[in-house]
């Protein structure tokens, strides 16, 4: 199975271990990612405004390529995901964006939003499926104890994503039960860590990054994960303690399926 | 149509959400995880709008501590949007010349090592023109 795969700016430079070891899992477990050619940035976060299409554009564009490939277009970042993802849908149901962003790009077709964007843990549970994964797990993490952190991106609004119950997910808990550790559920696992107001507003973002750590701690995880850059470095470096460490999930996918020393750090 | 109904009219177009909808449940502002840190909270934003005081909005603390991580939206029993309607009046303000929340200029000593492109590239998105 051929995957069009669009990676973003993070993760082919502070996030390349996120991007590194999905693609060597992908490999072992049977898919195959070809990158967008000439992928431009996303832009991090949706463009909310009704009136914007410009900031839209770098979204179809890897859109209508993958398309033009006939394939489904993979993410990663749960960023680059939501963004993409929205695009896509502004594209298929708005039709003054639709109109508005196909008279700049005067393609040969014009996009319609048919392509389908599927985020990576989406492909594991819809595609591979995570009995299948789990059979093929030859280093089981047993005895780890992890907590999911979904973060908002990848799951809000819930009727856009359609990634996963938006109030009550369970895809990463599931993940994790497949790479043989036990899934620690906490209440903060889908609260907002800051997002970007961790440039400018520290006291904010340390106190959300708090809250979110002490609960996870507090119900026992010994270590989180994430699909998103940005969650990663608040929890990280903008809490005031940063017992509990948090990985990308695909580091641990790459430890269960035995390949993770096929990355070089 | 007066100054202020027009400012009005221009969050309404360009959030695309109908404030109309709304029943002052709440249920934004309790899910708002800046809810201590806004001077107006996520429901009195909706009010705003509804009694055209745009004003006091584009003058507002809330404008640069809403994180646009939907947890209002998700949970509008009504599909008002509340943090639509807070990016709308961001827009408004940073599309005028000058208004930009984050200068050139003081970004070097805000970066870090560790910092992740993702998040400068959010924060120009959210706060500049
Ligand atoms: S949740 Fe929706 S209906 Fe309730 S106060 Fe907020 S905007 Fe109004
Ligand atoms: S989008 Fe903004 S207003 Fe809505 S819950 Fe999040 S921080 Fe609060």
């Amino acid at each position: 199975m051929k995957y069009s795969y669009y990676p973003g700016c993070t993760l082919k430079n502070k996030a390349k271990e996120l991007d590194r070891y999905a693609r060597v899992c992908a490999e072992k477990l049977g898919f195959e990612l070809e990158e967008i050619s000439e992928w431009q940035c996303c832009g991090g976060v949706y463009p909310l405004g009704s009136d914007e299409i410009a900031t839209k554009l770098a979204s179809v564009r890897a859109l209508n390529e993958a398309k033009e490939k006939n394939q489904d277009l993979i993410t990663l970042c749960s960023a680059c995901h939501h963004v993409l993802k929205r695009v896509n849908d502004d594209m298929k149901n708005v039709e003054d964006i639709r109109t508005r962003a196909n008279n700049y790009m005067q393609l040969a077709q014009p996009y319609q939003g048919e392509t389908k964007v599927v985020h990576y843990l989406e492909v594991l549970r819809d595609v591979i499926g995570f009995d299948a994964l789990k059979e093929k797990v030859t280093n089981p993490l047993a005895g780890k104890k992890i907590g999911a952190y979904y973060g908002c991106l990848v799951l809000r609004p819930g009727k856009i994503l359609e990634f996963d119950d938006p109030e009550n997910p369970s895809i990463i808990e599931d993940f994790i039960r497949a790479i043989g550790a036990e899934p620690v559920i906490y209440p903060y696992r889908n609260e907002c860590c800051g997002g970007y107001i961790s440039l400018k507003e520290k006291e904010l973002s340390r106190s959300m990054t708090d809250k979110i750590m002490e609960s996870a701690a507090g119900f026992g995880a010994d270590m989180l994960i994430t699909a998103c850059p940005l969650c990663r470095y608040n929890l990280n470096m903008s809490g005031s303690d940063s017992a509990v460490p948090v990985y990308y999930f695909t580091e641990l996918l790459a430890e269960a399926l035995g390949v993770k020393e096929e990355v070089s750090r | 149509m007066t100054k202020a109904e027009k400012q009005a009219e221009l969050i309404r177009e360009i959030s695309g959400t109908d404030p109309y909808k709304c029943m002052k449940c709440g249920k934004c502002s309790a899910s708002c995880p800046s809810f201590s840190e806004m001077d107006i909270k996520p429901h009195q934003f909706v009010s705003y709008v509804l009694h055209d005081d745009i004003e006091t909005l584009a003058n507002s603390r809330s404008l640069w501590k809403c994180l646009s991580c939907f947890a209002c939206v998700e949970r509008c029993p009504r599909d008002v949007k509340p943090g639509k309607l807070i990016d709308a009046a961001r827009q408004l303000v940073i599309r005028q010349r000058g208004q930009d929340y984050l200068k050139a200029d003081e970004i070097p000593e805000l970066l870090d090592p560790e910092l992740p492109q993702q998040l400068l590239v959010s924060a120009f998105r959210r706060y500049r023109r």
